[in-house]
Parts: C-alpha cells; structure tokens; sequence
C-alpha cells in the first residue's frame, strides 16, 4: 500500500509540469496582455514597456515559465493586473467554490447514491422507469439552461431565493446553484448505482449474505452497496474536479465570485498570473482527488490493497 | 478490519460534515438595499488598481466620482466645467496660468488640501516609474518629455512646469497655447491627493481616503465596497443618500434580474439582449440619455492601399453603404443615435457638436455609395474585413449588419466580412501593433466633454490614440489655431473647421452615438446619468 502512494506521488510530478507548461504556453499565445489595460487607447509606449518588465512580460517564454515556477515553489503566485496578489484572489475564490463543489457533492451522494439503490432494487417497477426518464431529462438538458430557469422561478418569481448569491457567499445561498452544478453528475451517479445494483444483487454473495439470515438493511448496506460502489466513487472522485473548474457557467449565472470567475475573468484580461496560478492549484485538486480515488478502492474492496 | 473501516467511515462523513458547517459560519446579514438610505447599485471589478491617475475605465471611474473632487466638477446636466477645489485660474496668454485653491477644504482624514497637495499629486500622475496609465493628461505641462520620456528613464523627477508659489497658490506653464486647458481640469486624474497617499501608499490603494461627498468604509477587492455619506463634506453637491454599496457582478444580466426581484436598486448597464423587456419592466424607471461616447470604423493608413486618393472615395461610399438608422432602431433598440459628425450631442450646439455636419457623406445612400466605391477603384484588397472583439459588448451583431447593409449595396455577399478576435486584449494589442489591413471597431469615450477631446487625441498626427496613423497638416493646422484661440465661441468654429477636413478625408467613419442606459428600483427616485453615462450618485434619493 505504501508503495503504492509513493508510486502515484511520484507519477503527480511530470503531470504537474506538464499541465502548468501547457497552460502557461496557451495564455502566452493570446497575445500581448497590457494593450488591453488601457481601454479603447494606446498605453503610452514607456508605461507600457515598465508595465512589461514589472510583470516579466519582456523576457522569453520559457524564463518567464522557470521564474514563475521558481517563485510557485516559495508560495508566491504573483501579481494580478489590478494590484492584487493572485494568492490574496485565492484567499477569497476557493472556500466559496471549495463550498459550492462540498454542496453538490453531497447532493450527489446523499439523492444520487439513494435514488440509485432504490431504483436498482425495484427494477422495472414504476419508480425505477419514472427515475430514469427524469435522469434522462436533466442530462440532456445543459446546466445554464436549468440554472437560468430556477433563478428565474425562484428568484423572481417566487421570490425563494435572492437571485443572486451575496460576495460572502453563505450556505444557504449556495444550495440552488449547488443543486444546479451538481444537476448532472448527480443523473449519471444515480445511474451508475443503479445499475450497479441491479448487477449485484443477484450476485452469489448476495444471496449467501440473505441465505445466512442477515437483516434486509444489513445485507444491502455492507454486501450489495459496498461491493456496487466502486464505480461511482471513481466518477464522484473524477468529479470533484470537474465540478471545481467547470462550475464557470453555473457561477456566473448566480454571481458567485469563485474560481469560474477569477479564471473567466483572467482569460478575459489575459493575465497569466491568475491563470496559471488557479489552473495550478485546480491541477493538484484535480490529482489529490484522484489519488484519494485510488486510496477509496482498497477500503471498498480489500484485495485492491494487495495489488 | 471490519471494525476500522466503519471507523474511516464514520470519520469521513463526519470531517465533510464539519467542512460544509464550519465554511458556512459567515454572516448572511447585509444585502438588500433601502435600509438606512443605502442604495445599492452594480458595479464591475476596476481592472487597474485604484489611483486617480490610474483609472481609466468607467468602473474605477464611478467610484473616483465619489470620493474625490478636483479644481472643477463638470455640471451633471450642462457638462460645463465650473470651479469645484479651484478660487479661480488665470491666464493671460493661454500658456502660463496662475491657480489658486479655495481655503477651507480637507480630505476625508481631516488634512488639509493645499496647492501641494495637488503638485503632488500631479508630479506623481506624470512620473514614468508611478506606471500611471493616465500619465498623458500631464503631457501639455512642460517637463513632462523629462519625467516621462517615450524610451528609457526619466531624467527629472518633478514636472519643471508647475510651481508652487504659496500654501494656496500653484503656477502652471504648458508646452503649447491652450485656452481650454482649465476646462479639462474635472477629470480625476488631477484630483488632489493627501499625503498618506505617498508615505503608506498600499493602505491608502487598498482603502482610498478623498475629498468627495462619500467616504469608502469597507472595501473588499473583485466584489463589493460600501460608500457612505461624508458628514462634514464642505461642497455643495452632498449626498442626498446615506450611502452606496456597489456590488460587482460577474455578468450584466444577474445584475439586471437582480433589479427586477428587487434585490439591486440601480444597474447602470442595462444588457442589450434585455433592451427589449426593459420598457415592459420597468417602464418609467428605465433612462436613456445621450453620453459622450461616439463608435466608429477605423482604417489603417499605414497600409498604402488605403492611403491613397481612390480610398478617399472608396471610405465616403462606404459610409453612405451603412444604414445607420436601421441598425441603431434594429439592433440597438434605440440605444445609439446615427453619428452625423465626429463628436457627441452632450457637447450641446455651443460646446461644438453640429448635427449634420458630414452632411451627405454620412447619409445612407445605396445608388452614389455604390458608384463612389466603383469610382475610387473598388475596395482594396476586394474585400472589407471589420475587426472586433468578440468577448464583451454585442460588437459581432451590429458588425454583421454593418456588412449586410454594405453587401447589399454593393450587390456583392463577400464584399465585406466580420473579422473577429477573441479577447479584447488581443484585439488591442493587435490595432496597436498595426497588424490589422482591414477595418476595425473604433470609438471614443470622452475624458472630459470637449470637443478638443473627441479629435485632437484621435486624429491629431501620432496623436496617443490615433492607431490608424492619419495624418493631415491641414487638420493639425486648425486644432493648433483653435488651442491657441482665447474666445470659445471662435475655437469651437475653428475645431468644426477641422472636422470639415474630416469629411473630405473620411479617416474614420462615424457610425454612432452611444447613450447611457440604466434602471432603477422603486426604492429610488432622482436617478440620473451624467454625460459620461456613471449615475450621478450623490442626487439619488431613497424613499
């Protein structure tokens, strides 16, 4: 087992590099970033030039990558173009986001993973065909259309909620767009439990476990449901990331001034800093969730551990 | 092992438990406008940080209307520039003046302001290391080539130009004849500043202290700040409110569904997909006035082919292809009003706006246009590209039906194209590097309501925003006779001179005028825009 995280440690390495260089080389390609800091007019040609140098914009590419990797490496993030330390934009963009992504995760488990036991056990009874024409709809329809429209009925005209979350962003604000963000992947988790379950439940332990006399709740918890996991935390594990960098749409519509925004807003100005910097941090949540993943199957199932 | 795995269980859900609550401890109080006489309005992330001689863009510039008055405050209404900080300004050649500050002033902490305060200030606006992005506006005051030299480092650290002469007293000479010099003195980047600004300068940026009707009382970067009334404000334009707290949005329509679930009290940018509802909306409480914004098609004369005596002709067909009457009622909803000169109605008939000045040549006329456009030789290159950036405003719609009016004109579906690029940084850097071949989405916001603005910084040779690089001695000519001209009636007719060389050259086609467009709650009433279309804050009252 300890090998095992040593050796996917030690694989997150190249990943990092190479995903930060990719990142840092597509924001370079863009273009010249400080013509557009001045508006619908030209930088004077010599603030323009000491603009370019305070942010290392004059050197080549590849030192501009070693510096700035270089400087990752003591915590320092650099500068965005208003002033601010990318690390103080993280201060404020992740615990909302981190926020958000805890809210539709735990939609995820708590409606996706029941829904889904309840419509394994029940298969082609009405409940498990209503289930899935409604998973069906919520995956075919995108999540901007599905978060315009709550707004619009919660929000205006029913007044529920406010229709915009407040820049503290508190949980009870965030538990529509949650909803919303996590609208799909909670079809698919549905889904894949559901199917999951159906496939064990006529497994050979299953029956042993019901032969032996065990309670009903016993058998589908720690027998059925253990072993139908794995599939879904690989997807949930995946998603973590995914719901992270991808809640970009989603935070706009309710204006939640998280990760979406920063990096929209970075892409928008074209400042590299705050691009690399978040796409960096949401690269390592993106392997940690991986990793935890891996780690998740040899507790689901024991003979991983070995391997 | 049975028994440890329930326990790692157990532990998970327990650790996403206390996350989800211990994340959630914020206040969720606050929010909601009307209590107390807080009007809260929409605002965007300033992209530069916040210095007066920094921001150049209509956030920043909202909340610099706030907080800091400068020697003359343009009237909301009129745009004319009367005296705010200033005694008065003299001048007996146009070039040197005398200014002298009216006593009794302080900033918000309590110092006093002085003629220092502001020969700091604009010492510090115009020196090259301060990275100033307005540092321009100091470049008629002489010394400025010193402090701020177009290579290298600066060789003076102060501009040789202003002088002070007493606490209450500072001198000026400028580089040139300039006789409505004293008029551009509104803009904030000559505000005064107070000497904390220099000696802690990061507490100052990240909580700015002025001397406008409104203190900052908290700030919080990329989402909100919360204004309110300054008590022992000496001007006469206090605030008729208790305060403003400006909300950033990451998108103008959250703000505008805000305003209508009457949770936002004002959004001073209406989007143009909701141009349509807004009558049904809000009825009374939706403004559309006139701002000193003008949209143009720009072309690049550093490319021979357009620089020639055909193209003249070729420029002025092209201008009489495009119905700008169809296109501001179709796809503007009325927002714009066709641009008939190269200035903007809130000048007024006095300030040098003349409606119809480019006469025939702006007209949409689809028989000439044609044979103009045949005349000078065809369009070069066969096709006419309109750059633009595709990322904000709805520039791809009306550029497409620019093209559609120029393509029927010419009978031709391939006469003229969109050409769009995807980030407006992009589309900057690519007009500045002089890389475009085509035309390009142009247009002017005024820094001060001028009609020297809208043309001298525009067309006037190597001029700091002429990126097409015209240049016509006969239309420098007369901007350097109407700068050195001390009647304003008779510098206005002699700047309308110079754009009656426009007309026959055609550098740019005028397309537009651009109006503000807000709206507002029940909660409010006196809600206006000022020319450059930011709501006059301080003269919103809450019901």
């Amino acid at each position: 087992m300890g090998r095992y995280v040593i050796r996917r440690l030690l694989q997150m390495i190249p990943v990092f590099f190479g995903t930060t260089l990719l990142i840092f080389l597509m924001v370079n390609v863009m273009g010249d970033p400080i013509a557009g800091l001045c508006g619908d007019r030209q930088c004077d040609p010599a603030t323009a030039a000491q603009l370019r140098s305070e942010f290392g914009l004059d050197k080549p590419v590849w030192q501009q990558y070693l510096t700035y990797m270089g400087n990752v490496f003591t915590g320092d993030f650099g500068t965005a173009f208003n002033g601010q330390k990318v690390t103080e934009l993280m201060a404020t963009a992740f615990p909302i986001t981190i926020r958000l992504t805890v809210i539709a995760i735990v939609f995820e488990i708590v409606i996706g993973i029941s829904l889904g036991v309840v419509t394994g056990l029940r298969r082609g009874r009405p409940i498990d065909t209503t289930v899935l024409i409604l998973t069906l709809v919520v995956i075919s329809i995108p999540t901007f259309v599905t978060g315009l429209l709550l707004q619009l009925l919660l929000g205006v005209e029913w007044g529920v909620i406010k229709p915009s979350v407040s820049s503290e962003a508190p949980l009870n604000e965030l538990l529509i767009p949650g909803l919303v963000v996590a609208s799909v992947s909670l079809a698919y988790v549905t889904r894949l439990t559901r199917t999951s379950i159906a496939e064990n439940a006529r497994a050979d332990y299953v029956r042993t476990a019901v032969a032996k006399g065990l309670p009903r709740r016993r058998v589908i918890i720690r027998h059925l449901l253990r072993n139908s996991l794995i599939p879904v935390v690989t997807f949930i594990g995946t998603d973590v990331g995914a719901l992270m960098g991808g809640a970009i749409v989603t935070e706009r519509i309710f204006n939640i001034h998280g990760v979406g925004y920063q990096l929209y807003q970075g892409i928008l100005r074209q400042n590299s800093q705050t691009v690399v910097g978040f796409v960096t941090v949401l690269v390592l949540v993106f392997l940690a969730a991986n990793l935890i993943v891996d780690l998740l199957y040899a507790v689901l199932d024991p003979r991983i551990r070995y391997a | 092992m049975r028994g440890a795995t329930t326990v790692k269980w157990a532990a998970c859900a327990v650790a996403v438990a206390l996350a989800a609550t211990a994340c959630g401890g914020g206040d969720s109080g606050g929010g909601g406008g009307g209590a107390d006489g807080i009007v809260s309005s929409s605002w965007g992330d300033p992209q530069n940080p916040l210095e007066p001689a920094n921001t150049n863009e209509v956030q920043g510039g909202k909340v610099l209307d706030m907080i800091v008055r400068g020697l003359k405050k343009y009237d909301p209404k009129t745009g004319e520039a009367t005296n705010m900080l200033a005694e008065k300004i003299e001048s007996k050649d146009n070039q040197n003046f005398t200014i002298t500050v009216k006593d009794g002033w302080t900033f918000s902490n309590g110092e006093k302001i002085t003629a220092k305060s502001f020969v700091d200030a604009w010492n510090y606006g115009a020196l090259l290391k301060n990275n100033q992005k307005n540092a321009y506006f100091f470049g008629y005051i002489d010394g400025y080539d010193k402090v701020h030299p177009e290579t290298g480092t600066a060789s003076a650290t102060t501009l040789s130009g202003l002088k002070l002469v007493n606490d209450k007293t500072f001198t000026v000479k400028l580089t040139q004849k300039f006789s409505l010099w004293p008029d551009t003195l509104g803009y904030p980047a000559f505000a005064p500043l107070p000497k904390v600004f220099f000696t802690d300068h990061a507490s100052w940026v990240s909580k700015p202290i002025g001397n406008g009707p409104y203190t900052i009382d908290k700030y919080a970067k990329g989402s909100s700040m919360n204004l309110r009334k300054w008590d022992d404000y000496p001007g006469d334009d206090k605030a008729q409110n208790g305060g403003i707290d400006l909300k950033v949005y990451t998108d103008n329509n959250t703000a505008y569904t805000d305003l209508t679930a009457g949770n936002l009290d004002l959004v001073d940018d209406v989007p143009a997909s909701q141009l349509k509802n807004v009558k049904a909306d809000l009825g009374d409480r939706y403004i559309n006035t006139p701002a000193g914004i003008i949209q143009t098609l720009a072309f690049p004369f550093y490319d021979k082919q357009w620089n020639t005596p055909g193209a003249i002709k070729v420029r002025q067909g092209l201008s009489m292809a495009i119905n700008r009457d169809q296109i501001t009622n179709q796809i503007f909803q009325k927002t714009r009003t066709p641009a008939s000169d190269w200035t903007s109605p809130v000048l007024g008939d006095d300030g040098g706006f003349k409606k119809g000045l480019c006469g025939k040549e702006c007209t949409y006329n689809a028989a000439e246009a044609k044979k103009m456009i045949q005349d000078g030789g065809g369009i070069p290159g066969g096709q006419l590209k309109i750059s633009y950036n595709a990322d904000t405003g709805s520039h791809k719609e009306w550029v497409d039906a620019v093209c559609n009016s120029i393509n029927k004109v010419m009978g031709n579906n391939k006469a003229c194209v969109g050409a769009p690029v995807g980030t407006f940084a992009d589309f900057r850097s690519q007009v500045s590097q002089q890389k475009l071949h085509g035309a390009w989405r142009a247009g002017w916001q005024m820094d001060y309501p001028l009609i020297q603005n809208f043309l001298q910084p525009v067309y006037y040779s190597n001029a700091s925003s002429n990126d097409g690089k015209w240049n016509n001695k006969q239309f420098d000519g007369l901007i350097n006779k109407a700068n050195a001209e001390s009647d304003k009636a008779k510098a206005v007719s002699t700047f309308q001179d110079a754009e009656k060389v426009m007309v026959q050259q055609m550098p740019v086609i005028p397309l537009w005028y651009q109006n503000g467009s807000a709206g507002y709650s029940e909660n409010v009433t006196n809600v206006s825009l000022n020319q450059f279309s930011v709501p006059v804050y301080e003269q919103i009252k809450v019901k």
